[in-house]
């Protein structure tokens, strides 16, 4: 028997969460000296309130679906694939090299072919730790933790030493392309009488991104890997009972996982920056931790949760900016979420579970 | 000769202040995964006890006030990360990199309310640091060739807490294996049920090894502030925290190899700052960032199991819910 509603375990436990992380959040902010109905407001109307606002917020949200759909789908095979920063900067090595090295002719051929290059960079970061869980037994958060940092060392040399262009004194690579040009959300409206902000980032990863999210959902609750994947993540033990391979799930599950991180890359990569720079993940892949917890690791989940951590960034941009209160406050926000929806979770449940059980009780 | 000396002491100087957090954060990490709760939340306390002390010694103006405001700061994060595992159950994991970003975003947010530096405490002067000992007859002993440098430079002329590193891989390896608590720390790491079958508390363990690593962690982060360096600096722990991690994996979670493992780590700092040498002596060039990566790297092979298996605390990472 089922201690609560269906409703309450997807809707009620993640509203509560959320409302315990911003009250703290607020407190937070009063605790610095600031006014914090202010602040949300200089956040709404930076972020929401013009078309320039939403386009850097779903700029930001689009890297969020990427990386939030990669935690996701690690957690339904029960891993926890910390990794997806790492696996996005070596995305952006896969995005930087199609788009440089090879002449395209239009963006939606450099859009496909950048797509398929992250995601192969992506994974294959990702298989290393996939096969060291799955065959040996090495635990995959640290090693994903390891990957990380040697990917940004790698990074680093490769974009100091190599692929500098000549004379060039910053650590990035040549310009590229002017064909590999993505349309931004101003261009993709315009036919259609929609003015958007021309300035904002905003471009059309975000549709890949949203396709993405729909592929994961057929993936995970359509298909036969799918299928195989959670029952991996409910009972390994039932999994092997059935005739599941774990080695082939958890390798699998982290190809996918560390693919959908490593094309949050053609967003920032190919749509933003057009070319390859020195921590162009500004830790993107930390917070799809925090979306696919929110989320409950369901694509339309990671997709709202998505567009809420992408108004918080761009909202704590305008803080900055305006404020005295620094960027960090969306790092706290991100620990608070973290930690209410993903550790602390029991806290709000458990309490929950009663109430549902003494009211069903009654009736 | 003489200058590959000179060389020596001050690579295996700097290697031994370098790996003095490295050695505090692991042992920190020790006592609490040894007790079967996973800590990758070692570097935001860290963090928040160097933001801590370094705050409190530039206003205090004194360095012993400021280590007991840092590791209180560390003791909270790790009370939150008890509260968290134990009490609730959660996920470790989840909840040590909650509080790594709890760390990472409070203090930048808190230093620019108190001082408005953009993040960073003012900079610490004599009273706020800790100053360097110097042992007894280093002066007079400095002029013996070979072993008067090697004791005036190496061993003498650090700040008290390098020292207290040291002696804590002893005391470590002493309460783990030589005393009743150790015992049951140990065997609350490997098979709870068994210690609650014993009728020993698995919860009221636990919690003292967070609270253990909430300390060791505290040193570790006011050690970074006002010994290895005069203030903090936005994220100034740089990692440190999980490169304490990886050496207690290096280390298979014991208290000697830990120490071995986070020289070799230090050393690897040290010779970072230092790459000139490696080309001066072994006549090749070696990159940086290879030297950055390497105790990662270090570390992924060794957890691959190539080189002798690193097996982690049976219970690790499992709350313990008690039978009916």
């Amino acid at each position: 028997m089922q201690k609560m509603p269906q409703w309450a375990d997807v809707v009620l436990i993640p509203l509560i969460s959320l409302i315990l992380a911003a009250t703290l959040s607020a407190l937070v902010i009063l605790g610095i000296g600031e006014d914090p109905i202010a602040a949300v407001n200089m956040m709404i109307k930076g972020s929401l309130a013009s078309t320039y606002g939403w386009g850097y917020t779903l700029y930001y949200a689009t890297n969020f679906m990427f990386t939030g759909l990669a935690v996701a789908v690690a957690f339904h095979a029960r891993m926890f694939n910390i990794g997806g920063e790492g696996q996005a900067m070596i995305g952006g090595l896969g995005v930087a090299l199609v788009a440089l090295y090879i002449p395209w002719p239009h963006w939606s051929l450099a859009l496909v072919f950048c797509t398929i290059g992250a995601a192969i960079f992506g994974a294959a970061w990702a298989y290393i730790p996939a096969v060291l869980q799955a065959k040996r037994g090495s635990h995959i958060v640290i090693t994903t933790i390891m990957f990380n940092f040697i990917a940004a060392a790698l990074l680093n040399y490769l974009l100091v030493n190599i692929l500098i262009p000549e004379g060039s004194m910053d650590p990035a690579t040549a310009n590229f392309p002017e064909a590999t040009h993505l349309p931004t959300l101003h261009d993709l409206l315009a036919p259609f009488g929609i003015k958007f902000s021309k300035a904002a980032p905003a471009n059309v990863s975000l549709i890949v991104a949203l396709l993405a999210a729909f592929a994961v959902w057929i993936l995970i609750w359509r298909t036969k890997l799918g299928y195989e994947i959670r029952a991996f993540g409910h009972s390994e033990s039932a999994a092997k009972y059935a005739g599941i391979n774990p080695v082939k799930i958890t390798v699998i599950a982290m190809l996918i996982s560390g693919g959908l991180a490593g094309m949050m890359a053609i967003n920032v990569t190919l749509g933003e920056s057009e070319r390859l720079i020195l921590n162009s993940t500004e830790g993107a892949g930390f917070i799809g931790i925090a979306v696919a917890l929110m989320g409950r690791s369901h694509p339309f989940g990671v997709i709202l949760a998505s567009i809420l951590f992408g108004f918080l960034y761009q909202g704590g941009a305008e803080l900055a900016l305006w404020t005295n209160i620094p960027r960090e406050l969306i790092v706290v926000i991100q620990a608070l979420v973290i930690m209410f929806t993903g550790a602390l979770d029991n806290m709000v449940r458990m309490p929950l579970e009663k109430l549902f059980v003494a009211l069903r009780k009654e009736t | 000769m003489l200058e590959f000396f000179q060389d020596f002491i001050t690579v295996s100087d700097s290697t031994l202040r370098l790996s003095t957090p490295l050695l505090l954060a692991c042992l920190a990490g020790l006592f609490s995964e040894r007790a079967g709760i996973f800590d990758i939340g070692l570097e935001g306390k860290m963090l928040a006890a160097a933001f801590f002390s370094a705050a409190i010694a530039a206003v205090s103006g004194s360095v012993w006030l400021g280590l007991l405001a840092g590791i209180s700061a560390s003791l909270a994060l790790a009370l939150l990360h008890g509260v968290a595992s134990i009490t609730f159950r959660g996920n470790q994991l989840i909840s040590g990199v909650a509080i790594n970003f709890l760390a990472a975003g409070m203090t930048v947010l808190i230093a620019q309310s108190w001082f408005k530096q953009g993040g960073r405490t003012p900079s610490l002067f004599a009273g706020g640091r800790f100053k360097e000992i110097t042992l007894p007859f280093a002066d007079t002993l400095a002029s013996v060739p070979i072993l008067g440098p090697l004791y005036a430079d190496l061993i003498s002329g650090h700040s008290i807490l390098v020292y207290v590193a040291l002696a804590t891989v002893p005391l470590t390896w002493w309460v783990l294996y030589r005393t009743r608590f150790g015992l049951r720390l140990r065997a609350v790491g490997e098979a709870p049920e068994a210690v609650d079958t014993a009728g020993v508390s698995v919860i009221g363990l636990r919690y003292s090894a967070v609270l253990i690593c909430g300390v060791l962690c505290g040193i570790a982060g006011a050690y970074m502030a006002t010994g290895l360096q005069a203030g903090f600096v936005k994220d100034m722990t740089a990692g440190r925290g999980y490169i304490a991690l990886a050496a207690l994996i290096f280390a298979k979670w014991r208290p000697w190899y830990a120490l071995s493992s986070c020289l070799l780590f230090g050393f690897l700092q040290a010779i970072a700052l230092r790459a000139d040498l490696i080309e001066k002596y072994l006549g090749f060039k070696v990159q940086v960032h290879l030297l950055d990566a390497l105790p990662y790297i270090l570390t992924v092979i060794i957890l691959a199991g190539f080189v002798g298996k690193a097996i982690p605390p049976r219970a690790g990472g499992e709350p313990y819910v008690k039978e009916r």
